[in-house]
């Protein structure tokens, strides 16, 4: 959370706030898909922040990179491709679900299923488990139940 | 000389942390109850050692002695008394004493109130948490010494990071600390049980109350946190999926499935060997925060210290006790018979799912904090997993999560009729299908976030208040209700807090606004229906910092609701900025103004923001503690508590 912590902040002096009022684009469509292309891209001199939120220098020129493309026709993703290829796999704040990264994408899902399955094993041999043990208390259970039962 | 003193204790305390190690398994083992009995004086002491020390420390930053390192570099003599106290723990190592402290805290009201634990028992929880305390204190005193002295001593320090100097920050760390360490107990109870190889109903009484106190105090460090993040950083973001904050969230989430878990092994003596493995694992993910924060192998804004000899240190007390503790679990499992017959459906396969949603969500966030390390160690490809990853994979999670908890909380044990609970529900369904449909024809933009979420927080919060009221007859139902165990309305109070926070974010998240732009002195801004006017922009002088102060009058047609008066302050010794928004709070929305800089043209960049429901974020966690706090003075937890005069007898018999 101390994203002003941000290195850039003691590197390059003042801050600038996160989006300016001079970068906001003319036309609100296209500030709109700006900025949620920006919300997906990572400050790369911050930690973890995107660069819609971000104040270091090199989330604006990011910003500004990002409005100059749309402004000269690009689709998002076209958008997107252009800064991936000038920075890296690394400015992408949601992985790409390609390659190993299918790992990530699967995990999730796949500890889900795995787990209902055990469960639901689980839950089929308690179902049918023979009820008598239960019901008898070992000597020091019943020990321990009547002195819980005293207080 | 009082910094040596505190590192003295320290020092002794150490030694005393062995001791409570050895001597107490030593006398379990054995059944030799003297030696057993030793736990107890030595959970006392060493807390008392080590109350000492942090007193020492805090005494340094009080007078300002800069002669200690670690006060010349982070106070200074003109930073406000209550930030004095608060900067003892606003570094690592200060910070660290802060964990050692409340980890001797927690073993001594187990030695202090654990009176109706089983004698063998009761010395292996000291002990387990002495040997917990003994590698912490080790930690501090080889790598993180704070008592280390500056020479020559300096005339003035380096201040507190500005940021930190916030009366949230003053109290966000004790409360996260509060919870981290005391998943510790649940993980003491866990291995010692092992040791014992018995784990019944009594002991999952015994464990409950610790494991939600620590939840209590997990649940409001982290809103706090959030809370903090929201005024502070200057754009009222609440949650960023920071690897930090991750930290805090995965013991969180996995404290809430061993809560649950508990109830079962309880009331019905089944999924022990999984309630154990929760307990093991709680804490191993306040460890592996520990980790993450102070090994920086994890790029992260809260990074304490990127220190790699730390970051060993650190792992290597991670490896020592979750491999420690899972292979005495391995051994240890097969012994803990299962008891209890439910069916499939059944409030105990209800938990079930609670847990496996639970511990899937805690999964998933763990796997996206670590991914970036993991692919460019083995797969070369350095990437980043952020928010928008985790929304898209945690959120489906919560949502299962929050369609099956009214009807799983109100399904009977052992065995259950899902139509009968779901025709009890049905008005609740009804309420809450309605709302959301109301939602989504009022709302401007055709967004279903919006919606959906609060019609799952409807769906929540009806579902608590049904199951409360399903308790009574008809016709004596209010004088019932006030009869209810405390644990049924602290049930009924976290739940419902449940869907006060998704409502909460899902109304910021849907319905936000924003206006970003340069405004003269004496214009206004139009924002949802409100009128922000910049009266003035001044300079102000404050303690340590110069701010630069707004004017702002916020009004809603000819009505004036609140002047508010963001600022930005320069704290001339560290060098650093903050944006101190200014809020307009209320239970329906939040305005939110900050002041930016003045422009080249004349006139100030503003920002301002409509949030609507934002407070029911933190409101909703809020109730989620109360609803703990209920279910903590429930009168059960007084009788075991009570027990402890018994067997005062059986101790001498042996």
């Amino acid at each position: 959370m101390i994203r002003v912590l941000c290195l850039a902040l003691v590197l390059f002096g003042t801050p600038a706030f996160a989006v300016q009022p001079d970068e906001i684009l003319s036309d609100p469509a296209l500030e709109q898909r700006a900025r949620e292309i920006s919300k997906g891209l990572r400050c790369l001199v911050c930690r973890n922040e995107n660069i819609d939120d971000s104040n270091a220098e090199l989330a604006r020129d990011l910003r500004l990179l990002v409005r100059e493309r749309l402004v000269a026709g690009d689709s998002d993703a076209e958008t997107i491709d252009f800064i991936v290829e000038r920075y890296g796999e690394y400015v992408l704040l949601n992985p790409r679900a390609a390659g190993s990264n299918l790992i990530l994408y699967w995990a999730g899902p796949g500890m889900l299923v795995f787990a209902l399955l055990a469960a639901g094993f689980y839950l089929r041999t308690r179902s049918r488990a023979n009820p008598d043990g239960e019901t008898k208390l070992s000597e020091q259970e019943a020990k321990r139940l009547a002195e819980i039962m005293r207080e | 000389m009082v910094a040596e003193l505190g590192h003295f204790a320290l020092i002794l305390g150490f030694t005393v942390a062995l001791l409570q190690t050895v001597v107490p398994l030593v006398g379990a083992a054995k059944r030799w109850p003297g030696w057993m009995r030793f736990s107890e004086p030595a959970a006392g002491l060493l807390f008392l050692l080590t109350g000492f020390a942090f007193a020492a420390l805090t005494y340094s930053f009080v007078v300002s002695d800069f002669s200690v390192k670690l006060v010349w570099m982070n106070s200074h003599t003109a930073k406000p008394l209550l930030y004095k106290f608060s900067g003892v723990w606003g570094n690592h190592e200060g910070s660290m004493l802060l964990w050692v402290l409340i980890l001797t805290l927690f073993g001594a009201l187990a030695a202090w109130f654990g009176g109706g634990l089983p004698p063998t028992l009761k010395a292996r929880i000291l002990a387990v948490q002495g040997s917990i305390t003994a590698a912490f204190m080790a930690f501090v005193l080889f790598t993180s010494n704070p008592f280390l002295r500056l020479e020559p001593a300096a005339l003035n320090g380096k201040d507190l990071n500005p940021l930190l100097q916030d009366p949230g920050l003053a109290f966000h760390p004790p409360f996260l600390y509060l919870g981290y360490v005391g998943l510790s107990m649940a993980f003491s109870f866990a291995v010692a049980a092992l040791i014992e190889g018995r784990v019944d109903a009594a002991w999952a009484r015994w464990v409950r109350p610790w494991t939600l106190a620590a939840w209590i105090f997990l649940t409001i460090g982290i809103a706090l946190g959030s809370w903090w993040a929201y005024y502070e950083l200057g754009w009222g973001g609440f949650w960023f999926w920071d690897p930090v904050e991750n930290a805090s969230f995965m013991p969180w989430l996995i404290a809430v499935a061993l809560l649950h878990s508990a109830v079962v092994v309880e009331k019905r003596e089944s999924l022990k060997s999984w309630t154990i493995l929760l307990s093991i694992i709680a804490f191993g993910f306040s460890l592996v925060g520990a980790f993450i924060t102070r090994s920086g192998i994890i790029t992260s804004v809260h990074a304490f210290a990127t220190d790699p000899e730390r970051g060993v240190f650190l792992l290597l007390i991670l490896a020592f006790f979750v491999g420690g503790a899972l292979t005495l679990f391995a051994l240890r499992a097969g012994a803990l018979e299962a008891k209890g017959v439910f069916g499939m459906v059944s409030r105990e396969a209800a938990l079930v799912l609670n847990n496996i949603l639970l511990a899937v969500a805690a999964f998933v966030v763990f796997v996206g904090t670590i991914w970036p390390l993991i692919s460019e160690l083995l797969f070369d490809r350095k990437l980043s997993v952020g928010e928008p990853w985790f929304n898209a994979s945690f959120t489906p999670l919560m949502i299962l999560l929050g369609l099956a908890l009214p009807l799983g909380a109100m399904l009977p044990w052992k065995r259950g009729q899902l139509g009968r609970v779901a025709k009890r529900l049905s008005g609740a369904f009804a309420l809450a299908v309605a709302l959301g449909a109301l939602i989504w024809a009022i709302q401007t933009e055709r967004s279903a976030l919006g919606p959906v979420g609060l019609l799952l927080a409807a769906w929540i919060v009806a579902g608590s208040v049904t199951d409360l009221l399903s308790r009574g007859r008809k016709g004596e139902r209010l004088a019932r209700l006030m009869r209810l165990p405390r644990a049924d309305w602290g049930k009924a109070v976290a739940h419902a807090g449940l869907g006060v926070t998704i409502a909460g974010v899902s109304g910021v998240l849907a319905w936000q606004q924003e206006d970003i732009r340069v405004v003269q002195e004496g214009d206004s801004v139009v924002l949802s229906g409100y009128t922000i006017t910049l009266n003035d922009v001044s300079r102000a002088q404050g303690p340590n910092y110069i701010s630069t102060m707004a004017d702002v009058t916020l009004s809603k047609g000819a009505r004036v609701i609140s002047t508010l008066h963001p600022e930005k302050r320069v704290y001339p010794v560290a060098g650093m900025p903050t944006t101190e928004a200014a809020i307009d709070g209320g239970l329906w929305r939040d305005i939110y103004v900050v002041i930016g800089d003045a422009q080249d043209g004349g006139g100030w960049a503003m920002r301002s923001y409509y949030k609507p429901l934002a407070n029911w974020i933190w409101g909703g966690a809020l109730l989620m503690a109360l609803g703990g706090v209920l279910s903590l003075s429930d009168r059960r937890y007084r009788v075991a508590a009570g027990a402890r005069k018994a067997p005062v007898s059986g101790v001498a018999a042996e």
